[in-house]
């Protein structure tokens, strides 16, 4: 009873060394992405020497002779805004179904959730390649829609069966015999509860994300063909993998630090979570 | 090897027909000798300074409430302490060997054989994949005693002996083929295989009903006579103690606070600690007024110095808060740890005797229930049931688990819709779900629920819990919302000390105080309590039970009061309805019911139903 319960949780989260370590790469990654394109030595598209030499600043240059630091600090943006804007819709719209099949139950939870099998059993990468090779010139929103799209079924998934231990729970069979209405007990009662899960989840879905994007990207599906982008640096520069691996590894390297940081970011939030019931 | 120790054992009990009533070191089967646990790493006691003698043939109950360092004691004996904790020093002697000083090898060899454990929920401890027979046998075979033939029979004369089928058919089964008493009663047999010396069995009849745990109860009992196995008998149930223990423990705070024979403990105890306990137990003769003991055990780390229930104790002095009271005699073999055990004089268990509630005084009735019949899904499990409840009363529904009394004070609470029949509510009659009822309806009927760790939302703080049935209903609102939750948290024994903060910091006693002040929020008419003090320590049950009292005599609250304790029903209720699979056996005013019973059915919880006095 010492403590405010404000500072205890700040406690709590600084002593989760994961979650710490995990939030300063992945705040790393940010800022480099965010301030890359002014600390840039180089235009994104200026052709600094000869493809894959090393002139240009130390990474050597591209495929077409562009500087490669240039356009892995250019390059991140795009992505990482893509990725988040994409888990976010993935994550809204996976918690939105589960969390009402779960709720409503009964015949109406399971045509939803058999609906929601349909859609995980179609492949993410196929759905995503068949819209946009329909389409004659991607847009950027279109990535966001189809890769939210292919994480709402995985997440609705997880959503519901967290959603199913918690509305058995008497503190909502209470606040019904109270007369609470549906959408107050299902915002205030049932999805405070589920934070913890589904913060940890969104976490991984962020990784997928960008591993998506950058699949989209390498497989030549960007939003701006000729700009930078880190998933589209791999595709353009693996013929000269054996001459100068920097083109391909450089984004390689900025996409694993940033997986790894959301992913211990995401273990810690588990980890603290299970603390934090016992406490 | 097997025979010889029967023979052993059959020599002392031809010497000693009687259980021995005299502690003695020297045939102490098993003897504990200033024992510490304590928080790996930081100096933090979980117990302290144990000291007990274990006899052959004896039971000696450890009583104590949550928190108090039981369990510890209880594993120890095993060289056992859970994670995070550890045996600092002490000696565990079982003959010459000191078991906290061998190696894990030799503790290995020697748990189960020697010392053998029973836990809590033997359901839990049974391998749910492997069948009962080669179950039993199992640690026969680790140990390679016998042949596969003699082990067959080893089990099945073990499963006779706790009153269980021996034939092929049963030893084929899994676990999840049995009831919770076989359950129990096949741990007990396993426990007892191997002929250890001594048992510890921790708390093994929770869970159980009363009728089952009478049987795992006597079985236990008399297997500890026959084979000379000193037992210590773990539990948080005094009632239970008093019916199994010849001699008895009490533990607060990591200390045993007074140790003595059992009809010491309960007609003289000298504690005040063991006195505020037995004043809060119920008893199935009498009324009584049952009163808690204030404030909350202290947590390991946050106990006081001195004597470590001072701060708590009525007749604690000034040096009670300095001085670490030693063991004083009281009687023979009886010692406490009270610097005052001279001072505060005698104690009569009749002190809380209260009179009956009147059978013949006028009914008001305010809730009338007919004919109901509830369903879950096709299946029926209440049939015909009829009571009425009248203003400023309390109506117990008693039943074991299966009878329904859930059930039904669901259905009055509108929480299960799927019931025909009729529930009137001062005439009107009411819908079956709550979403169906009237604002005024659900406002005026309120629940409460068994486990208070589970109908208070984690996320919420007090305050927002104490205060949202008051908007909801337009009782109050702002700033008059919040002197309100004030004033009911005072009720409730709790202060706007907690207003703040989530239940997660509250203890589980504290919490269904919580849980209670959010009922009378709604300012309801009718209260249902849901078995609302199993999952509580008699004494926050004794301070719960005085606040109702306290309530329905100042507010005029009816309450449907559903429990499986008997005892308890006949201190708070002034009717009874019992209830047997779904239908009702017996009902009628407490006094006549308890005193008079005139079904069988009724006898026989009574005469299961563990009590003192």
């Amino acid at each position: 009873m010492s403590a405010i319960p404000t500072t205890s949780t700040l406690r709590r989260v600084t002593h989760q060394r994961r979650l710490v370590a995990g939030a300063i790469i992945t705040s790393l990654v940010v800022l480099l992405a965010v301030v890359g394109p002014w600390i840039a030595p180089y235009g994104e598209h200026e052709i600094v020497g000869k493809p894959f030499t090393h002139s240009g600043s130390f990474l050597g240059t591209d495929y077409l002779g562009q500087d490669v630091w240039t356009r892995v600090l250019a390059g991140g943006r795009s992505i990482l805004i893509i990725s988040l804007l994409a888990t976010a819709l993935g994550m809204v719209g996976g918690i939105l179904i589960g969390l009402i099949a779960a709720y409503v139950g009964g015949w109406f939870d399971e045509v939803l959730m058999r609906l929601n099998d349909v859609a995980l059993a179609f492949p993410q990468i196929l759905l995503a390649l068949l819209v946009l090779s329909a389409v004659e010139q991607p847009e950027w929103w279109m990535i966001v829609l189809l890769v939210g799209a292919s994480h709402a079924p995985r997440v609705a998934r997880l959503a519901r069966g967290v959603a199913l231990g918690l509305v058995s729970r008497d503190f909502v069979a209470s606040a019904e015999a109270l007369g609470e209405s549906r959408i107050r007990i299902v915002l205030t009662e049932v999805l405070p509860n589920m934070s913890a899960p589904l913060l940890a989840e969104a976490g991984l879905r962020l990784t997928y994300s960008i591993g998506m994007v950058a699949a989209l990207g390498f497989l030549g599906f960007s939003t701006d063909p000729g700009g930078a982008d880190w998933g589209l640096m791999i595709n353009e520069n693996r013929l000269g993998l054996l001459v100068l691996p920097w083109g391909v590894l450089a984004p390689v390297i900025v996409i694993g630090i940033f997986t790894i940081g959301t992913n211990l970011m995401a273990d810690g939030i588990t980890q603290l979570a299970e603390k934090g019931e016992d406490a | 090897m097997t025979s010889d120790h029967i023979a052993e054992h059959d020599e002392t009990s031809v010497q000693n027909g009687e259980p021995a009533q005299q502690p003695d070191g020297e045939r102490a089967a098993c003897t504990v000798e200033d024992l510490r646990v304590g928080l790996s790493g930081r100096d933090i006691d979980v117990v302290d300074d144990i000291d007990l003698i274990l006899e052959p043939g004896e039971v000696v109950g450890l009583v104590g409430e949550s928190g108090s360092g039981k369990t510890t004691v209880g594993t120890a004996l095993l060289g056992y302490a859970r994670v995070g904790a550890l045996i600092e020093h002490g000696r565990v002697l079982l003959g010459k060997r000191d078991v906290l000083s061998l190696d894990w090898k030799e503790v290995r060899q020697l748990r189960g054989q020697e010392i053998a454990y029973v836990p809590q929920d033997p359901a839990s401890a049974l391998n749910p994949s492997i069948r009962i027979g080669p179950q039993i046998v199992e640690l026969l075979e680790l140990r390679d005693i016998g042949t596969a033939e003699e082990r067959d029979e080893r089990a099945r004369a073990g499963l006779a002996e706790v009153g269980l089928p021996n034939d092929d058919e049963f030893l084929r089964r899994y676990p999840h083929q049995l009831s919770g008493g076989q359950v129990q009663r096949v741990a007990l047999a396993m426990a007892f295989l191997p002929r250890p010396k001594v048992l510890v069995l921790d708390e093994p009849t929770t869970g159980l009903d009363v009728t089952t745990q009478g049987m795992v109860l006597d079985t236990m009992g008399q297997l500890c006579r026959s084979h000379q196995v000193a037992a210590l008998y773990v539990t948080h149930d005094l009632a239970v103690i008093a019916n199994i223990a010849d001699r008895v423990a009490v533990m607060y705070a990591g200390r045993v606070i007074e140790l003595g024979p059992r009809d010491q403990i309960f007609d003289s105890p000298a504690h005040p600690y063991t006195r505020a306990l037995l004043d809060a137990i119920p008893h199935l003769k009498q009324a009584r007024a049952l009163s808690g003991i204030p404030g909350r055990t202290p947590a390991p780390g946050r106990r006081p110095t001195g004597c470590r229930f001072h701060d708590r104790c009525a007749y604690a002095e000034d040096r009670c808060a300095e001085t670490e009271p030693g063991q004083y005699e009281v009687g023979p073999d009886h010692v406490a740890r009270c610097l005052r055990v001279d001072e505060i004089g005698s104690w009569d268990i009749n002190i809380g005797t209260v009179p009956d509630t009147d059978p013949d005084k006028s009914r008001d009735v305010i809730l009338s229930v007919r004919d109901l019949d509830i369903f879950y899904g096709r299946k029926q499990v209440v049939y015909d049931v009829c009571f009425d409840l009248a203003r400023s009363e309390c109506v117990a529904l008693v039943g074991e688990s299966g009878s329904g009394k859930t059930t039904i004070s669901r259905c009055v609470g509108g929480l299960h819709r799927s019931w025909t029949g009729t529930i009137d509510f001062e005439g009107r009659e009411l819908a079956s779900g709550a979403r169906q009822r009237t604002a005024e309806d659900r406002k005026r009927i309120q629940y409460i629920f068994q486990n208070p760790y589970l109908s208070l939302n984690p996320r919420m703080t007090i305050e927002q819990i104490v205060k949202r049935p008051m908007k909801l209903f337009g009782v109050a609102k702002g700033q008059q919302a919040t002197d309100r939750a004030v004033e009911l948290l005072e009720q409730v024994a709790l202060g706007p000390g907690v207003l703040k903060l989530q239940t997660n910091r509250l203890s589980g006693g504290e919490r269904q105080r919580v849980a209670i002040a959010r009922a009378l929020a709604a300012e309801p008419d009718i209260l249902v309590c849901d078995e609302i003090t199993s999952a509580l320590d008699v004494s926050v049950q004794g301070a719960i039970v005085s606040l109702l009292e306290e309530l329905r005599k100042s507010r005029g609250i009816s309450m449907l009061f559903v429990t499986h304790n008997l005892a308890l029903v006949r201190s708070i209720a002034a009717r009874v309805q019992i209830l047997q699979a779904g239908r009702l056996v017996e009902s009628g005013s407490v006094v006549d019911v308890m005193d008079r019973p005139t079904e069988d059915y009724t006898r026989q919880l009574l005469e299961n139903s563990p009590s003192i006095g």
